[in-house]
């Protein structure tokens, strides 16, 4: 008996694009059709993506770059990751809800939440740094999956208020192993409820490859529960936005879940704190290199003549900015006061809390009497 | 890498925490081909503490599995595997991941030798990478200890240093219980000599005097030990005696109260929150054990009542030199 038999082929580089991969832009920057999934765009909706992708990409240059500065205790990167992240948030309208994981600082970005506060965890000052509805964007979870069974309930109480909203909830290859992500998917099938669940295989859950988590392709497990499950190329962001935006109509409209699956690469390390040389080619990073999601659509802008090299130019201008501000802004975040351990535990003044607070603040001061 | 030279033994080594118990591990798992290893990137990888660094390289993928990232799986999994005879080795990637596997363990592992009226036993192991101090993210800084301490059918022990860690990983994996090894993270890379021979070495549930002193006793465990040797090393004006408790349960009851009888004075300390934390259960199994030879009340240093703070405040959240000693100076101010 060999203790291997689901793990499938050996991984070396990358083979060619999956069967049954929803693609309207190929690597080269070529529009493609697809039977099931339209596209249809103005230039200036088209350019607008772009504008994401480049700006998101320095988001998170800069960030890293802070991290390495000692700036920020540490950053997931999302590098390679911008067309399913932009494409999908997208493609969700104002009163649709998103739960993300940790990893979707482009959904942020969608969502409108000033990138420096997408910051604030990172720099250990806060566990989050925006207002959740005002933003229609959930916390950051780090626990894994755990947000998935949240987006369900949420989407239940949509489908009690009589609403036309949906809800889209974020999560990477390695989730979809955990119960929780298992339950979400049997309690919104049997539930009925406006919700894509929309998974970023980025192919590495840390240092295990997606053969560590699942036999069979990610979109297919939603065959079981009783729900559709598509597969979309990841790096194109048409593509990401068209299908989203399928799903989320289909979610409005009573038709349910469905199960997205974001082919894509993780091209950084996992966190800043992880070193991928120990267990991947460099080859399979190269190989992905060549599918880059921002590459494809500034050569379709070119040769598609939607674009010209003065607006490229302008974009980079724009994101080159963007980047110092984050950059200046971060640097004068405050750290956080002493009270704040105490505050927002509890809706009220805990007598428990009360206690600690007045005997440590105390203690401080006791520092200040010996050195006056 | 053995040397002879002054105290340090043929057996001695110098092995930083992380290390030290990977040495555990692989002598664990040349001795009993049973023992297998499983948790998220302890193979390929090595784990993210590098504690099993190498393992799969020369034990293989059927004996250091990379699990799918599912804890409730690792556990439950390994539960089975300890039916069919094997001594699973399980590392939590970080003490907030726990949680996923609570039911697994403390209504399943816990109960099975009991609900089996003693016909089954797990020799489980459950490592889990505990406390803060290392700036990370949330969820990565947690103390976990009280919920598992609470549990009946569980030993729950902590290393503090290399050499126990060395020891104690061996010691939990022949153990027929399930044991919770907690491994203070922020300890991973400190360095020691480690005597490779485990003859001399402390049962897994005995508590150790780590300095000896006559004034007042310090009862700690994990990450917190080294804090408690370097406040009493500082404190030029007391004797301060530090127990490392190491087997929180079951606890070694002997040491602790033999070391606060001599000294009459006992502050416990921990990172977990205060407020129904392991030290409340030390704290009023002193008072009930020695009251008569108590000096002052038990005093209690540890985290607040509060979720683990954001990483720019964990210093003040955290006990330090300064906290124990101003304990230190209230029991004697009592």
């Amino acid at each position: 008996m060999t203790i291997d038999a689901a793990r499938g082929t050996p991984r070396g580089t990358v083979a060619e694009s999956p069967p049954g991969l929803v693609q309207l832009l190929t690597p080269a920057g070529e529009r493609v059709e697809h039977p099931d999934y339209e596209i249809d765009l103005t230039a200036e909706e088209i350019k607008g993506l772009y504008r994401d992708l480049v700006i998101v990409r320095r988001l998170d240059t800069e960030a890293l770059a802070l991290t390495r500065q000692g700036e920020l205790a540490v950053w997931p990167s999302l590098r390679g990751q911008e067309a399913a992240q932009i494409g999908s948030a997208r493609a969700l309208l104002p009163g649709d809800m998103a739960f993300p994981s940790y990893r979707e600082h482009g959904v942020a970005w969608c969502r409108g939440v000033d990138p420096v506060k997408v910051l604030g965890s990172y720099r250990g000052i806060n566990h989050a740094g925006w207002d959740p509805r005002k933003h229609n964007l959930h916390l950051p979870t780090i626990v894994i999956g755990s947000q998935a069974l949240h987006a369900t309930g949420y989407a239940m109480g949509i489908q009690r208020d009589g609403a036309e909203d949906a809800v889209i909830v974020y999560f990477g290859d390695g989730a979809t192993s955990e119960g929780d992500l298992n339950e979400a998917f049997v309690w919104s099938a049997v539930q009925n409820a406006p919700i894509v669940f929309f998974c970023q295989n980025n192919q590495w859950a840390i240092s295990e490859p997606s053969e560590r988590q699942s036999r069979i392709p990610l979109h297919r497990r939603a065959d079981g529960f009783g729900f559709p499950g598509v597969r979309v190329d990841g790096n194109d962001v048409l593509a990401c936005l068209a299908v989203t935006r399928k799903a989320l109509d289909g979610a409005r409209s009573g038709q349910g879940p469905t199960l997205v699956e974001a082919f894509t690469y993780r091209m950084g390390a996992h966190t800043t704190t992880d070193d991928p040389n120990r267990y991947r080619l460099q080859a399979e990073v190269e190989a992905w290199q060549l599918k880059d999601p921002v590459d494809r659509v500034r050569a379709y802008l070119l040769k598609s003549r939607t674009a010209d090299q003065e607006f490229l130019d302008e974009v980079d201008a724009e994101a080159k900015e963007v980047g110092a501000d984050l950059r200046r802004r971060c640097l004068e975040l405050p750290d956080p006061e002493l009270d704040e351990l105490w505050d927002n535990v509890y809706v009220a003044e805990h007598p428990l809390l009360a206690d600690e607070r007045a005997r440590f603040t105390s203690y401080l001061r006791s520092f200040d009497e010996v050195s006056r | 890498m053995a040397q002879v030279e002054g105290s340090v033994t043929v057996s001695t080594e110098i092995l930083s925490l992380s290390r030290a118990m990977n040495e555990g591990l692989r002598k664990a798992m040349e001795h009993d081909s049973k023992v297998v290893v499983m948790g998220e990137d302890v193979g390929r990888l090595g784990g993210v503490f590098r504690v099993t660094d190498g393992l799969q390289k020369d034990f293989g993928e059927s004996r250091v599995i990379d699990t799918p990232l599912a804890e409730s799986g690792i556990v439950g999994t390994a539960i089975g595997l300890a039916l069919r005879g094997y001594r699973p080795v399980c590392e939590i990637q970080f003490d907030g991941f726990v949680f996923p596997a609570f039911n697994q363990i403390t209504s399943q592992l816990a109960k099975m030798r009991l609900r089996s009226l003693g016909m089954l036993e797990l020799p489980v192991v459950i490592r889990i990478p505990f406390g803060g101090g290392i700036g990370a993210a949330e969820h990565h800084s947690e103390s976990p200890e009280a919920y598992f301490t609470h549990t009946g059918g569980l030993r729950v022990v902590a290393c503090s240093n290399p050499s126990d860690a060395y020891t104690m990983i061996q010691q939990a994996i022949s153990c027929p219980d399930p044991v919770i090894l907690f491994e203070p993270k922020r300890r991973y890379w400190d360095k020691a000599p480690v005597d490779l021979d485990l003859s001399g070495a402390a049962p897994l549930g005995r508590a150790v005097v780590a300095r000896e002193g006559e004034d007042v006793t310090l009862l700690a465990y994990g990450p917190m030990v080294k804090t408690c040797l370097e406040a009493a090393q500082a404190d030029g004006s007391r004797s301060i005696e530090v127990v490392d408790i190491r087997s929180l349960s079951p606890l070694d009851e002997a040491t602790v109260l033999s070391s606060v009888r001599k000294t009459g004075r006992c502050v416990v300390v921990h990172e977990a929150p205060v407020f129904s934390g392991y030290g409340a259960e030390l704290a009023a199994r002193v008072t009930e054990r020695c009251f008569y030879d108590l000096e002052a009340p038990v005093l209690r240093v540890g985290g607040f009542s509060t979720p683990y703070p954001p990483s720019r405040l964990e210093d003040h959240y955290l006990p330090d030199l300064d906290r124990v000693l101003d304990a230190v100076d209230r029991t004697f101010a009592w």
